[in-house]
């Protein structure tokens, strides 16, 4: 076998590029999955039977089918179906924040039912508005419960990024496969797309155990 | 004029009747105990008078607000009636203080340093002065319920109510528990106490009341319903709490 690694150099301009393409893509996803999950997961804990059976279904139907075939759905069933057309990087966007949005709020739910309900009692006791429960009470106790997680949905969700090579989105798998099909250096190119891929998600593993280290959950 | 009234008050837990059509006035500065077997609806009953439960039939007038007219009136109740649980909860991400200063800061819209010095003082009436900004964690059973007690306090109510203050405590710690409560009864606050402690019934009580089923079974003085219980349900469950 014979392994030439400064291929690896040679390219490296382009691997950023793609690396840079899958941050913007899970950064921007996972901003909106967690609006997207905060919502669904307080209408699931405190919406009426309406609200909660709307997150419900949206729930079970974004878990129960593969990220592809909702990105596919997106991009190339959505224009036939709405006449709705959307460019690779916006359905790749949206995928993730639909697809990570439905398990966040799963995880919204179980912190804040997880909080004990004699704690709201007591600030209800004290003669405080539900809303002012939520916030003040079970909200910030909820959050910390919600960290470990929600950073392990953000670690799936960065790498759910590399699914989007079937719409071609030029992130970090596809910029590999496309070197790979001009070179053929299997070996060096994907070990190096494999290592870009942890220092990615070490440093988002890093980063979230220093908050929960500021956080102490109760 | 009483300050709590319950008019033929029923509570329903799906088809569970655990409150049978009561009706109980209890007047300002009376120390109500009640006591019963588990299931008699002693708790329950407690807790319909500041609307943690929702009564199913009937009325019930506190202060002269009904806890049927709506969220806003039941927050005014609960203002005027605060509350101590068996489980202490307090907020265990705040400090004994702030536990304490939370009410007036959020209910009454007192300002921090005000909410904070009414709290200190508080702290101080519980004896817990010096574990003003310790966290519930690092306080024993015993401390964190009479921080607890001032929490609640620090709304300024009318009436407290106690859901079995002490259940959750160890022996030696019962009693500072029970001490503040005598203290606050000795000041005149009405108070309506879910308990199993005897002593305090005899001692501190007013007024007894025995439910089962549901129902008042008894109703009537302290000293007198324990020493000579006359209903043999009572007498029974007398023998069993000793």
């Amino acid at each position: 076998m014979n392994t030439d690694w400064s291929v690896i150099v040679t390219f490296m301009p382009q691997l950023l590029k793609g690396a840079q393409m899958t941050i913007f893509i899970t950064v921007v996803g996972l901003c909106g999955g967690m609006a997207v999950g905060a919502i669904a997961g307080l209408m699931r804990a405190y919406g009426n039977w309406l609200l909660n059976y709307t997150a419900m279904v949206y729930i079970e139907v974004i878990r129960g089918t593969p990220i592809v075939v909702q990105v596919m759905f997106l991009y190339f069933a959505l224009p036939v179906l709405a006449s709705i057309r959307i460019d690779p990087l916006t359905a790749a966007m949206i995928a993730i924040v639909i697809n990570a949005g439905a398990y966040i709020a799963e995880i919204v739910r179980g912190s804040l039912q997880s909080i004990s309900r004699g704690l709201a009692e007591a600030g209800l006791a004290l003669g405080l508005p539900r809303w002012k429960v939520l916030v003040y009470i079970v909200g910030p106790l909820a959050f910390r419960r919600l960290i470990p997680p929600l950073g392990n949905q953000f670690i799936i969700s960065l790498k759910d990024t590399s699914l989007f090579i079937v719409i071609g989105v030029g992130e970090l798998t596809r910029t590999g496969q496309e070197i790979m099909a001009a070179n053929f250096r299997a070996v060096e190119i994907w070990s190096a797309i494999a290592i870009m891929y942890l220092i990615m998600t070490g440093s988002l593993t890093l980063l979230l155990r220093f908050i929960e280290r500021r956080m102490k959950i109760l | 004029m009483s300050i709590i009234e319950f008019r033929n008050v029923s509570k329903h837990f799906g088809s569970l009747k655990v409150l049978d059509e009561v009706d109980l006035a209890i007047d300002r500065g009376e120390v109500v105990v009640l006591i019963g077997p588990s299931g008699s609806g002693k708790s329950t009953l407690l807790r319909c008078i500041n609307g943690l439960e929702t009564i199913t039939g009937g009325d019930l007038v506190v202060d002269e607000l009904s806890v049927l007219a709506g969220n806003a009136r039941l927050r005014e109740i609960r203002q005027e009636a605060g509350m101590v649980f068996q489980q202490f909860n307090l907020f265990p991400q705040l400090t004994a203080v702030e536990n304490v200063a939370f009410g007036p800061r959020h209910v009454r819209g007192v300002n921090r340093t005000q909410a904070r010095e009414q709290a200190l003082a508080l702290l101080d009436k519980v004896g817990l002065k010096d574990q003003a900004e310790q966290y519930p964690d690092s306080l024993s059973g015993g401390q964190q319920q009479r921080v607890a007690i001032a929490r609640a306090l620090a709304v300024k109510p009318k009436v407290m109510l106690f859901d079995e203050p002490t259940s959750a405590l160890d022996p030696e710690l019962k009693q500072e528990v029970l001490n503040v409560m005598r203290t606050l009864a000795e000041e005149g606050m009405t108070m309506v106490v879910v308990t199993h402690e005897m002593s305090f019934a005899r001692q501190v009580g007013s007024r007894l009341i025995f439910m089962e089923h549901g129902k008042i079974a008894v109703d009537g003085d302290p000293r007198e319903m324990i020493s000579s219980p006359t209903n043999p349900r009572l007498k029974d469950f007398l023998r069993h709490v000793h």
